[in-house]
């Protein structure tokens, strides 16, 4: 059996194979051939087959039978021989393989060589793959070379003094004097060589560092003949002189420079040189340009200079050329923690590049944006950050809307943006929120009450919309659920915008719409079933005008899940139609929770940088040919792979939540609630009240309190007659309102207090608050006309103090008829312990006068808002 | 510094592979794949000649057929090696005048030698083109 003839032939006979099976064949052929061969001994037929056998090796094929007989092949005193056989060695072997140790020998013998060119090669092959042992054995050798008068050898030995001290850096000593010899060098190459060492060791040893620090000088001046010299043919690049050199240079004079002033003054000047002279329509100098701007950013150069780095970048932005705008965003990404408003200054250059064509510009550009946001461009970055996630690549979405939301909470110039910017998010990318987000936004929306009623309303209203977000989704059953009663109760959008009342089977309607849609899941149908029982007792503490009909539909749809094979959604519907049957327990268990504590939104650094492709390095190239594929499909996966604990969270808090309260004001805070005559019902009365002939006084607080209020006694005789008769008025009423007085409790906190009396028109306040909302102070304003005219024209104005917030409904009539009663209803927000104190301003006309009067009121008693 | 130097075609059959790192050839062979699939559908004209890999990058560019991969430190010059990889194609050209894909089949072991008088130990060794040229004719003349 004989192999083929030589090198070319059989490269020839393998590129003529049409199928891998024949390759292969071919190959096991020849490997066969090659392997009898070597043990015949034959050192004329050796080079032949280590050619042979290495291109074997580059397709491939198993080949380390070679290395022995790579090293027969080095011994050789042909020069041809040796070559191949380091470059054998070069190619079999590296530095973890103990067959290695033999080569030893050998690289001694021909570093020691007569011929430079031998002596090149075994410093090539040593620089190459030299091992920790092998550096500590041959580091004299390699100091005497970088003596060598020849350049050749001089460049190869210091490149071999750096293959050492990485291996070893202990080391280093040895190659300190002579190192500090190469800077002085006139030959490009060892000049070159001998600057990527010191490099080295100033990077691998602080100290080493002060040492060259001295010859500062000598590295601006090779930077300044570089620069200033004209055309040197040897070393040109389209122009500019040896530019790798100089880039060298610059990295060095970087590190000299770091945290050392005196030496950072030495070279300022070159380097502003530098930054104005380089040509900087090619890349060539482009990459020097790079290199100063960031040794600029790291040493301790002057201002000037820094912003004149900065300006470089800026320009890079603008740059036509992928690869200038890509180094320019990954400088100005580390640069912005340290100089945050230089880079400010490009902001808008930097947007622009979000809609680059390049992916890894764009993921850049954002991880830029992110840095860039602060308390006074929020709004401006966050809109265009909101409007590129409408474009932006799926990839990008999760870390989007967790940044963004990251920075309206940090940056929020009010609660309002705050919520708008985040139900943004939610409706924009939906399916890309973290679960911590969402948590965010709920403890948000539970800790502002004053727009819970907005934050329901526009949630209801997205989710009418689009079913198909889940973060969005859960959101708004979460809040729909929890906050039910406030969304039905209505009330106003600050922007005058027309708010459509919601009535409860709306909301039965869509909760029921998500149970049925193709968007949802397990965790969705979970949620739905909790907010459907909260609901239920919200609209029980509300007494809505649908509400049996209502109640039967949620304990149908609740009864529907109980065969469910979710596990989770069974226990949940069958522990709920439970608790439905509860009255009293119910009441308590789903009550409002109690609003979560506040506290920053914490998750690690979600970054765009992230590494491509495995690092891994286990043997199985099966697993990980499948692993590579699955690495970046699961980054999309996370929020609805980690939701699992989530629920139960929720759970443990409701009931863990429920239970503790149980005892004390669980029980008794929904019965409180039923003489609530929350916004919509009590409306309603006023009106039926108010079209009988007779002037009633407010019927409410006069059935609900037995004891006739002191601010209603001291309002008249008169006042307090009606308040009598009314009960009796209040019999012919429709059932529905029979229900609503029935489970009045015995005793109420109701009260009036006098605000105002001045010709004839008494103004009355009373405050009532719920007791699962003690910041929320609703107040009924009643006028009476006590006067025997008409009092036209009546205007109430109301002014709190910052800390609280009033929102104020429109008054029944402005004109007040004699002896009549007109209502007006407001709503105080005030944080809790906070006294109430109201400035009032009224104007009315009476038989033709136009009346104006101010006047502060605070008699509520302090304990309203809760204790502190 | 520099990790390793690949250079294949547009197919992923590795014409040159240098490796300044210790890797297994499991790795290697591994490494060769994932390079291959992470630059070949790069666009040319959208796309940066750089793409992050694993904690380094890869700096490429594509000559007709060839594609001349990188691998270097994450803190390294970017568009000096850019630079380094068209230095090291100008004297493949000049040294195979008009240099082919055949050229580096067929003259493999020539094709090393060139590279290693431009790098050496993962660094860029010599930058004058013509020292390099003058270099390898008398390295040919001598066997």
């Amino acid at each position: 059996m004989s192999g083929h003839y030589n090198l070319k032939a059989l490269i020839k006979a393998i590129r003529s194979c049409k199928t891998l099976a024949d390759e292969r064949a071919v190959i096991q052929k020849e490997s066969a051939a090659v392997r009898t061969s070597f043990k015949e001994e034959d050192s004329f037929t050796r080079y032949n087959n280590i050619a042979k056998l290495l291109y074997i090796h580059m397709l491939g094929y198993p080949a380390h039978f070679g290395q022995i007989e790579c090293l027969k092949l080095v011994a050789s005193p042909r020069f041809a021989d040796k070559r191949l056989g380091y470059l054998g060695i070069m190619l079999l072997l590296d530095e973890n393989q103990e067959v290695l140790t033999l080569v030893t020998n050998s690289l001694k013998n021909d570093m020691n060589h007569s011929n430079m060119y031998a002596v090149g090669l075994a410093l090539c092959t040593f620089a190459n793959i030299s091992s920790e042992e092998m550096s500590r054995d041959l580091a004299n050798e390699i100091e005497k070379l970088l003596g060598s008068s020849n350049t050749y050898i001089r460049k190869k030995a210091a490149l071999c003094a750096l293959r050492i001290i990485r291996r070893v850096p202990d080391l280093m000593d040895h190659f300190i004097t002579k190192a500090k010899m190469l800077i002085q060098d006139r030959n490009h190459g060892v000049l070159l060589a001998g600057i990527t060492l010191i490099t080295e060791m100033c990077e691998i040893d602080e100290k080493v560092c002060d040492e060259f620090r001295k010859a500062t000088g000598y590295l601006v001046k090779h930077l300044k003949n570089l620069v200033t010299t004209g055309y040197s043919a040897e070393h040109d690049v389209l122009g500019i002189t040896d530019p790798f050199l100089q880039v060298k240079i610059l990295r060095l004079l970087r590190l000299l420079g770091r945290g050392d002033p005196a030496s950072s003054e030495i070279m300022n000047d070159i380097l502003a040189q530098v930054a104005t002279n380089t040509d900087s329509t090619k890349n060539v100098g482009n990459s020097i340009l790079y290199e100063t701007v960031l040794t600029v950013l790291e040493i301790e150069a002057d201002s000037g200079l820094r912003v004149m780095a900065i300006n470089i970048l800026g320009k890079f932005l603008s740059n036509r050329d992928n690869n200038i705008r890509y180094v320019a965003l990954n400088t100005l990404n580390k640069v912005v923690s340290i100089d945050t408003n230089a880079v400010q200054r490009h902001r808008n250059t930097i947007l622009d590049c979000l809609r680059d064509g390049d992916i890894s510009i764009r993921r850049r550009a954002l991880e830029l944006s992110y840095a860039l946001v602060n308390e006074g461009n929020v709004r401006v970055m966050i809109r265009e950050l909101l409007s590129f996630l409408e474009v932006a690549d799926n990839e990008f979405k999760l870390g989007m809307t967790t940044q963004i939301c990251l920075a309206a909470e940090r940056f929020a110039p009010n609660k309002r943006w705050q919520i708008d910017t985040v139900l943004r998010v939610l409706k924009l990318a939906g399916n890309y929120v973290r679960e911590e987000i969402l948590a965010a936004f709920i403890r948000l929306t539970c800790h502002t009450p004053e727009l819970q009623f907005y934050t329901a309303q526009r949630l209801y209203a997205a989710l009418s919309n689009d079913l198909s977000q889940e973060s969005l989704t859960l959101a708004a059953v979460w809040i729909i659920g929890e906050f039910g009663d406030v969304l039905l109760q209505g009330g106003t959008i600050d922007d005058g915008e027309e708010v459509k009342q919601v009535t409860d089977t709306d909301l039965i309607d869509l909760l029921n719409l998500v149970l049925s849609s193709p968007y949802t899941n397990t965790l969705i149908r979970q949620f739905v079933l909790t907010a459907l029982s909260k609901l239920s007792v919200r609209f029980k503490e509300l007494s809505t005008p649908q509400q049996s009909h209502n109640q039967d539909r949620i304990a149908e749809i609740l009864a529907g899940f109980s065969s469910n094979l979710e596990l989770e959604i069974q226990q949940r519907a069958v522990e709920f139609s439970n608790l439905f049957g509860l009255n009293d327990v119910k009441l308590g268990v789903l009550e409002r929770m109690p609003p979560p504590e506040i506290r920053a939104t914490i998750m690690g650094t979600v970054s765009e940088r992230k590494p491509v492709g495995s690092t891994r390095t286990d043997k199985d190239t099966v697993v990980d040919l499948i692993g590579d594929d699955l690495t970046s499909p699961t980054n999309g996966n996370l929020p609805s792979s980690s939701s699992g604990p989530s629920t139960q969270d929720l759970l443990a808090d409701i009931f863990g939540g429920g239970s503790s309260d149980l005892g004390g004001g669980g029980i008794t805070s929904p019965t409180i609630q039923q003489n609530g005559k929350s916004t919509s019902a009590a409306a309603d009365i006023m009106s039926l009240f108010d079209s009988t002939p007779t002037p009633t006084a407010p019927s409410t607080s006069a059935s609900r309190s037995p004891a006739i209020s002191p601010g209603l006694s001291s309002g008249g005789g008169a006042g307090s007659l009606f308040d009598l008769v009314t009960p009796s008025n209040s019999t012919p009423q429709p059932v529905v309102q029979q229900q609503q007085i029935q489970p009045q409790p015995p005793k109420s906190n109701l009260q009036s207090y006098t605000a105002y009396e001045k010709n004839g028109l008494k103004i009355t306040l009373t405050p009532k608050v719920a007791p699962t909302q003690p910041g929320l102070i609703q107040i009924l304003a009643r006028f009476q006309n006590t006067t025997g005219e008409i009092i036209g024209g009546v205007n109430f104005q109301v002014a709190v103090p910052k800390t609280q917030q009033l929102q104020m409904q429109a008054m029944s009539s402005s004109d007040i008829s004699a002896g009549s009663t007109e209502t007006q209803q407001m709503r105080i927000h005030a944080p809790a312990g906070a006294a109430i104190r109201l400035r009032m301003r009224i104007s009315y006309n009476q038989s033709g006068q136009n009346v104006t009067d101010q006047q502060d009121f605070s008699g509520f008693p302090a304990d309203l808002t809760g204790s502190k | 510094m520099i990790k390793f130097i690949l250079v294949q075609n547009r197919q992923g059959k590795t014409r040159l592979s240098k490796w300044y790192s210790p890797y297994d050839d499991d790795e290697k062979v591994r490494l060769r794949g994932e390079v291959h699939r992470l630059i070949a559908p790069r666009d040319q004209k959208y796309q940066s000649n750089f793409v992050e890999f694993r904690n380094d990058k890869i700096v490429y560019r594509r000559y007709a057929g060839l594609f001349f991969c990188v691998c270097v430190d994450s803190n390294d010059n970017e568009l000096a090696y850019l630079e380094a990889i068209h230095l090291f194609v100008e004297v493949l050209d000049a040294f195979f005048q008009n240099v082919c894909e055949l050229d580096l089949v067929f003259s493999f072991y020539k094709v090393y030698a060139i590279l290693d008088e431009v790098f050496l130990a993962g660094e860029i060794e010599e930058t004058s083109k013509q020292v390099v040229l003058d270099r390898l004719d008398y390295l040919e003349k001598l066997e």
